[in-house]
């Protein structure tokens, strides 16, 4: 056990995780473990149409099926919900058209992979069979592949209920664009590809739904990433007292985002262990996550940067089209994030985006780890290095001198994030962390490292990026501390893990108030039945609000416990403190377990409660709406194969700032997996459909997740700049790995490939799309 | 489907089980058996999840047949400590930081654990060309070779 600087009993330190010895000897409880009697499974019959009309459907052959209970269709569903349509989107003035996914489908499919009927059975298998049995009649309809064919005059439509495939448009922006690009000593443009494929997390969906009478409790277990939110859309669509629902996150293989929206299947299963009186459990394939679950796709963007004869930034403007998918499951989230992202660590003082959303006939897109802010900032970074390029400036320099720099913080921008509050970049020292970051690169030698493999015959390229992130997404996490009467801390909350260690960083968070014992620590995470309130894990928050509440329950608790405890020990509060399992008479032997005084301070019937104050129990809510701003730099080195277009990335030096630490070893881990996503996105996953809209990547044999192999060195280098905005100091750290990785590896090969003159406008980067570009730059 | 009756020796204990000729080992596994701390993550061998021991040798539970498991000695990942006593591995794993979500966890495990007990000698590239063979989105990699890399160090393995 180390201690950080920022060390205290256990904030701050590398305490061992809670989480893990359950998982390394077997007994975890992920939700595909839950087993229980009289236990049917559910089979999905999907759509094999990108676009279609459904005439009908016939199950009566799957019904037959012996081991068969049900099999259910929208038709069967509509009676007991209160509509046939799941409304997930988050609010925006953006939206033209309302794209709500159908609970199943019941008119038209409008991806391949829509859920049509469910077949419920005794076993996986059997419901299988019978889901080939179910006959789906559809008439096949045109389909809308391409984001940008989506938008042109005369393209088919996604939904032949709408008149066109704008889902939403919007621009983000301030300043006078126009004037900044009037007065301009220079500008450059970039058009550019972006693609992001999906979670991928190795456990797909699941949930397990039992309805028990006695108490009249509807019980999901779920491995979702938010926990209370689907118990309100369930509570909706099943017209059902919230108070009846239980929604219970297991243990979770790796959410990622995609796990944050709430699904047609949840929604059915639910639904179904309602109607048949028995629980129901569905667990996701590998190749229904591929065309079920929700993914980032493609960004096209066309973009303009505006500088003056010193290189310093007048202007940002372009436009940029998302492919947004069928249907709207959570919103514009991914573009917003992504247009947000994109000026951030640099002084912008003009800023305009035009986006616009298409509907196309594929999987909803929802957001993934980093949620749209790479792209932003791979628009910004290839703008930065086409102007460095031209204008014979250094990579790091033309950013040195754009950089927000930190005696500015707290530096307010123009922008507003979507719930319309004001960005404030909160703190941080940008350009100190990219000199960090090339410092421990060797950034000065590359030049001499590239001339003396390229006399050797290799080519060998460096690049940079930064990045700056918005984290711990508001309003705010609930969360209850109490000391239960055997005097174990008990740790509650909607906060819901899924990998981080979000358990072990809560109960660090209550131990350095609550005596410093990890192992007196109990934490009930992502269960709706610990707290009233709760929103879940995604956009880098659980650390922020939920630590933050934790902190504050905590010491609320600690205030509790201390008054009770002088008034039962006869002392003054100030000479106490919390040790252990006990409260402690400092410089004596005069101790009292927790348990006593939990039990002391429930009271007795007529007697006054020690402490003025009955119970040792807190619950807290701390409201945080303003976002506290993570940075960091990434320098990417490579080496490029100009024969094959293979490109290995041989180093990742990447220093960042979240703030106050509390757990260095969880920090690191979430970066360097943050890394290995954004290696991912880099050079190797690529979500295919054809022509017609049709997957045509659904194995991880098709779709390249990264491998040991494929990860180079990586060396993190840490800043601590702690935010004001909330009593920790912390940022969030869940996404910032992934974010400034395909800049810098794109500004790497370039580098590598710098006197052929490719450019690289797109990402991933495949072999065979390198090629085209080598080919492309270098025939006459 | 009609069933055969099998006997499977898991961890050493054997288990007379009847399956159709068509369920895979893994679900034999987890459903009939109850033992569900080998996981599923693609169902086409390609992520690893399901590693189990087969006759020492690391295998794809659900690319095999229960039926065909019949007469092999089979390991799982509940098999790896001895009473409260971790095993090397799973001890690394945690001292190591090499696992976040726990997901893949037990097929990385048992690969390591295999290949090691077969190879102890292995080098460090090895390992990491060993590794790449299971699938991991959590971690990035770089704390499962670290943990390893340090069993193998100390030849601890068996």
């Amino acid at each position: 056990m180390t201690a950080a600087p920022d060390g205290g009993k256990t904030f701050g330190r590398d305490v061992p995780r809670m989480e893990d010895r359950p998982l390394v000897t077997g007994r975890g409880r992920f939700v595909d473990d839950i087993r229980m009697p009289d236990l049917l499974h559910a089979a999905f019959v999907r759509s094999a149409h990108a676009h279609a009309r459904i005439l009908g459907i016939d199950a009566e052959a799957a019904r037959r099926v012996p081991g068969v209970a049900a099999v259910l269709t929208m038709d069967d569903l509509r009676p007991h919900l209160s509509g046939d349509r799941l409304v997930t989107a988050l609010p925006s003035p953006s939206f033209r058209l309302d794209l709500h996914r159908p609970v199943l489908a019941f008119e038209e499919t409008a991806h391949v992979g829509e859920p049509i009927a469910v077949v419920i059975a005794l076993s996986r298998y059997v419901a299988e069979d019978a889901a080939d049995l179910v006959e789906v009649s559809c008439e096949a309809l045109p389909a809308v592949e391409d984001c940008r064919a989506a938008l042109a005059p005369g393209s088919p439509v996604a939904h032949s209920s709408a008149a066109h495939n704008l889902v939403a448009e919007f621009h983000l922006g301030y300043g006078d664009v126009e004037a900044a690009f009037a007065g301009a000593a220079h500008v450059f443009r970039e058009k550019l590809w972006q693609h992001r494929g999906g979670g991928h997390s190795i456990e797909c969906r699941g949930l397990v739904a039992r309805h028990d009478p006695v108490d009249d409790l509807l019980t999901v277990w779920s491995s979702t990433q938010t926990p209370h939110p689907a118990r309100q859309i369930l509570s909706d669509l099943l017209r059902r007292d919230p108070d009846r629902i239980r929604v219970v996150v297991p243990d979770v293989g790796g959410g990622f985002g995609p796990k944050l929206v709430f699904y047609p299947e949840e929604a059915v299963v639910a639904a179904a262990a309602l109607l048949l009186g028995r629980p129901v459990k569905w667990i996701e394939d590998r190749r229904e996550h591929f065309v079920a679950t929700t993914q980032e796709r493609d960004q096209y963007w066309d973009v303009e940067l505006a500088v003056d004869a010193d290189a310093r930034i007048l202007g940002v403007r372009g436009s940029m089209i998302h492919d947004h998918g069928a249907y709207s499951a959570r919103g514009t989230n991914v573009p917003y994030g992504a247009a947000a992202a994109m000026p951030l660590p640099y002084m912008v003082p003009a800023y305009r985006l035009d986006v616009r959303c298409a509907a196309t006939n594929k999987v909803p897109v929802t957001p993934v780890r980093g949620a749209g802010q790479p792209q932003g900032v791979f628009a910004m970074e290839r703008l930065l290095d086409r102007a460095a390029q031209a204008l014979g400036l250094d990579r790091d320099e033309i950013r040195r001198r754009n950089l927000v720099p930190a005696e500015r913080m707290p530096y307010a921008t123009p922008l507003k994030t979507r719930g319309g509050m004001q960005v404030v970049l909160d703190s941080g020292d940008y350009p100190g962390c990219q000199a960090l970051a090339l410092l421990r690169a060797g950034w000065e030698g590359f030049a001499a490292r590239k001339a003396t493999a390229r006399a050797a015959g290799r080519r060998i390229g460096i690049g940079l990026a930064n990045s700056v992130e918005g984290t711990g997404r508001g309003p705010y996490e609930q969360v209850r501390v109490r000391v239960a009467a055997d005097g174990r801390v008990r740790v509650a909350t909607g906060a819901a893990p899924m990998g981080q260690g979000t358990r072990t960083m809560l109960a660090q968070i209550v131990a350095e108030q609550l005596g410093g014992d990890m192992a007196n620590v109990d934490v009930v995470a992502g269960d709706t039945a610990a707290v009233a309130l709760g929103f879940g894990g995604f956009n880098s928050r659980q650390a922020v609000v939920a630590g933050s509440a934790a902190h504050a329950a905590a010491i609320a608790v600690r205030t509790r416990v201390l008054a009770a405890a002088a008034s039962l020990l006869e002392a003054s509060e100030a000479d106490l403190d919390v040790e252990g399992r006990t409260v402690k008479v400092k410089g004596s032997d005069v101790t009292i377990d927790l348990g006593a005084v939990a039990r002391a301070a429930a009271g007795l019937p007529g007697f006054a409660v020690p402490g003025g104050q009955p119970g040792l129990d807190v619950t807290e809510s701390v409201v945080i709406d303003e976002m506290a701003y993570a940075n960091a730099s990434a320098v990417a080195e490579v080496e490029v194969d100009a024969g094959t277009g293979t490109v290995t990335i041989t180093k990742i030096t990447f220093a960042h700032d979240c703030g106050r630490v509390i757990h260095p070893g969880l920090v690191d881990g979430q970066v360097i997996g943050g890394i290995a996503h954004g290696i991912g996105n880099a050079l190797f996953e690529r979500m295919g459909y054809d022509a017609d809209a049709q997957p045509v990547t659904t194995t991880l044999g098709d779709y390249l997740l990264v491998t040991a192999e494929a990860i180079p060195a990586i060396d993190l280098v840490h800043m601590s700049s702690p935010t004001a905005l909330n009593a920790l100091g912390v940022k969030g750290v869940g996404e910032a790995g992934v974010i400034p990785i395909t800049a810098a590896v794109a500004s790497a090969v370039e580098d590598a490939l710098d006197d052929l003159g490719v450019t690289i406008t797109g990402m991933p980067l495949s072999p065979a799309g390198l090629l085209a570009r080598i080919r492309q730059a270098t025939t006459p | 489907m009609s069933e055969r009756e099998i006997v499977l020796t898991v961890n050493g204990v054997e288990h007379r089980v009847r399956v159709e000729p068509r369920r895979t080992l893994v679900d034999t596994l987890r459903e009939t058996i109850g033992l569900t701390g080998t996981h599923v993550g693609c169902e086409h061998g390609v992520c690893g999840a399901c590693t189990v021991l087969l006759d020492g040798e690391p295998v794809r539970a659900c690319l095999m047949f229960a039926v065909q498991a019949e007469g092999k000695a089979i390991r799982t990942v509940e098999g790896l400590a001895t009473g409260d006593t971790l095993h090397p591995m799973q001890q690394a794993f945690m001292d190591h930081h090499a696992l976040q979500c726990g997901f893949c966890t037990p097929g990385f495990l048992m690969l390591a654990v295999g290949v090691l007990e077969r190879q102890p000698d292995i080098t460090d590239d090895e390992i990491v060309d060993m590794l790449s063979s299971n699938l991991c989105r959590c971690t990035g990699y770089v704390n499962i070779i670290k943990a390893v890399r340090a069993v193998a160090a100390q030849g601890r393995v068996a």
